[in-house]
């Protein structure tokens, strides 16, 4: 094994979507990173859906981007359709999605990569951890090469033992046409850490030129296209829409005859699936009575006839799959470019993990992506950024960087992961985060620009960026509080078109927005300077306004459980010597060792009851450490 | 705060009985047990085994009582701590000094209730089951020892898992459409999901109705008899006394004072209040007495105003009607043996009034069933499934969760985002959940845990 002469502080895994933030954190905040991928032809690929964002997932991208991360800039100048969804269920759940060529998507990230300083981008395998002793000195890779490194973070994907299967033929991959990653999950499991087995599943991708797109709806993006960065300035490719169709009785009988066939109903494959995200063999065969199912038909790129049938991933032999995609009106002549198929990886149980995504078992050693048991682009990058920033922090011996739940989506999930574990694929839905009238979209930058800042992520000129906007923010509320309604005749009648003609001279503007009848838009009818105030002041100051009763019980119930937060629960601690507490919740808690009081009290079976008794165990000191 | 040291107190209750059980809880229990304890056969004791011996002053040696003690080792026990009892003889003086003996070997006083709270901190009962316990020791009758006994065996919490139920339900409808927009879902369908709180809605309004009769059972009521001297107010309460079981020794006190006794009403734990006679006087200390019955007119929960039906009503009967003014009121027309010459003004038309003779005993039976269907419905009190809260905590955060969901309608028929939406619908469940116990904090549990009675 030759030891390459140069000592990295950060050593990436993996070049997807969690190591190429993970890599770009690091080295922007002055650490020297190497980020190594199998394959320097397929960084950032979109092995799955050519789309970024979504309920949830948007939210995330917005976080990224306030903390300084690539994701969101990345799908702005590679997007080819961008829509706003839930635009008429409330703030908090409006999301970003956004098609993205995928081949321009995966060049622009690399140039990004390959522009950035102090970033060292090789090809290679990773086949095992270099430890000396105990501890953890870098990586060795196929080629014979050993890396130094103070940190590694492992994005590993899908690749560790991945296992490709269509129909009843299986064979090793990491990903449909590229190798698996062999050596480094057994390795992990022998250094004592749990290592599990997930599934995951894609459809096939089409030829367009053999569907007839004229019996299928078109689904246009929104126009203008709003970008996903609060930085970005417009979106430059050409918008093209996704098309919308779907099974039918028939399509669902040829499915029904491949099931004994199938890898899943026939026991083949044994890695656990996501539920929320199921194969058409399991929407079939779990909701009989449903006689269609939808599919957006979303194009690949600009460049390319490939498209990607949503929501339609099988496992099943390739012959069921052609005789059912044809089965749907508009494919009838549908060919299969690339055949759908499931694919079966090793992950590690998050709950091995601390908050900042270092295993417990390994210092130095990081964990982001898939192989966190999440699903998603987007959650990979939310974690990836955070293992970057976390491994850069502890080089620099700087604290290292949480997010509350209350502060970010990236906090929930992280959370969620590291103090409740995962058997199945995790993906972030908004309905995870408690605080969810506080993790918007829209504030994504109010809530982390200055984090960002602070890190080193957030550009001096983009910050600037930031304040401008935030001080705009606050003027704004600020005149809309002390401008008082003349009720000149233009402005009456307004008023009592939108029946508010009860409504007297006199009142504040802001009193005025609070109406349920009235939004910014009308006031900019009435008022000279809302109707030059830009929008994204006038989003925050209207949201802040409008929901300013829901906000503050938010905050209130935040204020509340900060006791629980900030209590720490010692690493040492050991949960058999505390009395009082019942053999379950001991188990539970010695398994997931949470790092606060407040991770304790999230964990299924942990009663409120044997939280006090824990409290009181850590502020009398009453307990022992393993050691002892 | 729970601080795991070893409490100790008597867990019978005061006063001379024919048994005194001091009780020790915590990790030294049977240390402290056996420094004063010897049993007749020499070894050790075994757990959960009863033992025949004697209880002594390890300083003098001298002996104190005849005991039978039992250690009941961690966690089989009501606490889930190792817990000693020493069964001694029930003279007071004995029982106080068998627990000073167990305080200077080390055990602590318990504080009220904290008995109680050990076992509920330590995950024997849960919260509603630990109110409950703390209503069987103060049930006054078996009607409030059922519902007490109900609660325990968890009633209350199922029907509040129910509710809880609907409501995360609607939630999960919410949310779906919330996160999941581009799948086939249809449009949000505003009616299952008002139809869902609705069912949520109508339990929680069931339990609320149920709280009055629960706190009555519970707390029982007041009942202050007012009228002229003569008018038979004290035969009323002998008949009343003389027919049902005190449970509480009357407090004495001169004949112009309030007294009071508290009787059993058919499963109603009704407190007497017997008052001055009612009449103009000089006498300053008796006008006292008038005005202090008077007083209590606004703090009962019913006035029995008891007029001799056989003499015309006078200006003293219009006295005491005048201070009634609108408090809950029967009339008793006492002296019903005798011809009627009484002719009552218009004011007490709509007024509840029962004749009965306090000498013969007829018509108590009509005033005393009058009395308890006032205040409970007779079919509540049999009925199997009866559950009613009986605590103001549970109360409060029924009220507010249902505060929420019918603010949480109006949003929905309104139109509101489905953000705040799911907001109401967590703060529901999340209140309902602080009755089950599920997200209380240190400071509700103080709360609750001060008003426990020592012992179980």
């Amino acid at each position: 094994m030759m030891t390459y002469d140069q000592q990295y502080d950060v050593i990436v895994v993996g070049a997807g979507h969690a190591g190429c933030e993970a890599a770009l954190a690091s080295a922007r905040m002055g650490c020297l990173t190497l980020l190594l991928t199998l394959n320097l032809d397929a960084i950032a690929l979109m092995s799955c859906n050519p789309s970024i964002g979504g309920l949830a997932k948007g939210h995330l991208v917005k976080e990224i981007d306030a903390l300084g991360g690539e994701m969101a800039r990345n799908i702005d100048a590679t997007g080819i359709q961008f829509r706003i969804l839930n635009t008429r269920k409330g703030p908090a759940v409006r999301a970003s999605r956004a098609q993205a060529d995928k081949q321009l998507y995966r060049l622009r990230m690399k140039r990004v990569l390959e522009q950035q300083d102090n970033l060292h981008l090789k090809q290679g395998e990773v086949t095992a951890l270099y430890l000396e002793g105990d501890v953890l000195r870098g990586v060795d890779t196929r080629s014979g090469i050993r890396f130094v490194g103070r940190t590694v973070i492992l994005t590993t994907g899908t690749f560790m033992r991945g296992l490709i299967h269509i129909g009843l033929t299986n064979y090793p991959g990491g990903r449909a046409g590229d190798l698996p990653s062999v050596g480094l999950s057994d390795q992990l499991k022998s250094m004592g850490l749990d290592v599990g087995r997930l599934k995951t599943g894609t459809p096939a991708r089409l030829d367009s030129r053999t569907i007839d797109f004229s019996r299928l709806e078109p689904q246009h993006g929104d126009t203008p296209p709003v970008p996903f960065s609060f930085h970005s300035t417009g979106i430059p490719l050409r918008q093209v829409p996704c098309h919308i169709a779907y099974t039918n009785p028939r399509t669902h009988d040829i499915i029904r005859s491949g099931l004994d066939r199938s890898p899943l109903y026939a026991g083949v494959i044994e890695g656990i699936g996501p539920r929320y995200c199921p194969s058409i063999e399991d929407k079939v065969v779990r909701f009989p009575d449903k006689d269609r199912h939808q599919t957006f038909i979303e194009p690949e790129g600009l460049d390319t006839v490939e498209v990607y049938p949503s929501g339609m991933s099988t496992s099943l032999p390739i012959d069921i799959q052609i005789a059912f995609y044809r089965s749907m009106a508009g494919l009838e002549n549908v060919e299969i470019m690339r055949p759908a198929y499931a694919i079966e990886y090793d992950y590690v149980d998050p709950i091995q993990l601390h908050a900042t995504l270092e295993t417990k078992q390994i210092p130095n050693l990081y964990h982001a992506g898939q192989i966190n048991g999440t699903s998603g682009y987007e959650e990979a990058a939310g974690q990836g950024l955070m293992a970057g920033i976390n491994a850069a922090l502890r080089v620099k011996g700087r604290p290292s960087f949480v997010l509350g739940r209350n502060e970010a989506y990236i906090g929930v999930m992280i959370d969620d992961l590291v103090t409740l574990g995962t058997r199945e694929p995790y993906r972030m839905f908004t309905s995870r985060a408690e605080y969810r009238l506080l993790l918007r979209e829209d504030n994504a930058d109010l809530r982390l620009a200055e984090k960002g800042h602070l890190l080193g992520l957030v550009s001096e000129a983009d910050y600037m960026t930031f304040q401008r906007k935030r001080e705009m923010i606050a003027a704004e509320y600020e005149r809309l509080c002390s401008t008082h309604l003349e009720m000149n005749a233009s402005q009456a009648e307004l008023l009592s078109r939108h029946g508010c003609a009860d409504i007297q001279k006199g009142i504040t503007l802001e009193q005025l927005l609070r109406r349920p009848e009235i939004s910014y838009t009308d006031l900019a009818a009435i008022d000279d300077v809302s109707r030059e105030t830009v929008s994204n002041v006038s989003e925050q100051v209207e949201i802040q306004i409008k929901y300013r009763g829901y906000i503050e019980r938010q905050l209130e119930q935040v204020e509340r459980s900060h006791k629980l937060e900030n209590t720490k629960l010692p690493d040492e601690l050991d949960y058999y010597s505390i009395t009082g507490l019942t053999t379950e919740v001991r188990e539970k808690l010695a398994k997931a060792k949470p790092d606060t009081l407040g991770q304790a009290s999230r964990i299924p079976g942990v009663t409120p009851a044997a939280i006090s008794v824990l409290a009181i165990a850590i502020k009398a000191k009453r307990w022992k450490s393993h050691e002892a | 705060m729970y601080i795991r040291d070893t409490i100790a107190a008597v867990s019978t209750p005061p006063g001379n009985g024919g048994i005194g059980i001091v009780r020790i809880s915590g990790n030294t229990a049977a240390t402290v047990g056996s420094a004063i304890f010897k049993p007749v056969k020499d070894g050790g004791l075994k757990s959960h085994r009863f033992y025949f011996g004697s209880i002594h002053d390890p300083a003098s040696d001298e002996l104190i009582d005849e005991a039978m003690a039992v250690l009941m080792k961690a966690p089989r026990s009501y606490t889930c701590e190792d817990v000693f009892e020493l069964h001694c003889h029930g003279g007071v003086l004995v029982v106080e000094r068998v627990l000073d003996l167990v305080l200077k070997c080390g055990a602590r006083l318990a504080e009220a209730g904290e008995f109680t709270r050990r076992a509920f901190l330590n995950g024997r009962i849960d919260l509603i089951q630990a109110e409950a316990v703390m209503d069987i020791i103060g049930s006054q009758t078996e009607a409030a020892l059922r519902l007490a006994q109900h609660q325990r065996e968890g009633a209350l919490s199922n029907r509040i898992y129910e509710a809880r139920g609907y409501l995360v339900k609607a939630l999960a409808l919410i949310e779906a459409y919330i996160d999941f927009p581009e799948d086939d879902l249809g449009e949000t369908d505003i009616a299952t999901i008002n139809l869902t709180v609705d069912r949520a809605l109508s339990i929680l309004g069931e339990l609320l109705a149920g709280f009055n009769d629960g706190r009555i059972l519970r707390e029982g009521i007041s009942v202050l008899i007012i009228g002229k001297p003569n008018a038979g107010k004290s035969s009323l309460l002998n008949r009343l006394l003389n027919e049902n079981r005190a449970i509480v020794t009357h407090i004495p006190g001169t004949t112009r004072d309030i007294i009071e006794e508290t009787i059993n009403l058919g499963g109603l734990p009704v407190k007497l209040l017997d008052s001055a006679g009612i009449r103009s006087t000089s006498d300053i200390v008796e006008q006292e007495g008038i005005r202090r019955a008077l007083e209590k007119i606004q703090e009962a929960d019913l006035v029995l105003f008891v007029l001799d039906a056989s003499r015309p009503f006078d200006s003293e009967d219009q006295m005491i009607l005048d201070a009634l003014s609108d408090a809950k009121t029967i009339l008793v027309l006492n002296k019903s043996d005798l011809p009627r010459v009484v002719e009552l003004p218009a004011c007490f038309d709509g007024m509840i009034s029962i004749p009965i003779s306090a000498s013969s005993g007829s018509g108590v039976d009509d005033l005393r069933e009058k009395v308890r269907t006032t205040f409970l419905h007779e079919t509540d009190l049999d009925n199997r499934e009866f559950v009613a809260i009986s605590r103001a905590r549970h109360h409060d955060a029924l009220v507010s969760a249902e505060a929420v969901l019918r603010k949480f309608r109006d949003n929905l028929l309104l139109g509101l985002g489905l953000d705040l939406l799911a907001i109401d619908l967590r703060d529901a469940l999340s209140a309902i959940g602080s009755v089950t116990g599920e997200t209380t904090c240190d400071e509700v549990l103080d709360a609750i845990f001060s008003s426990f009675c020592i012992g179980k």
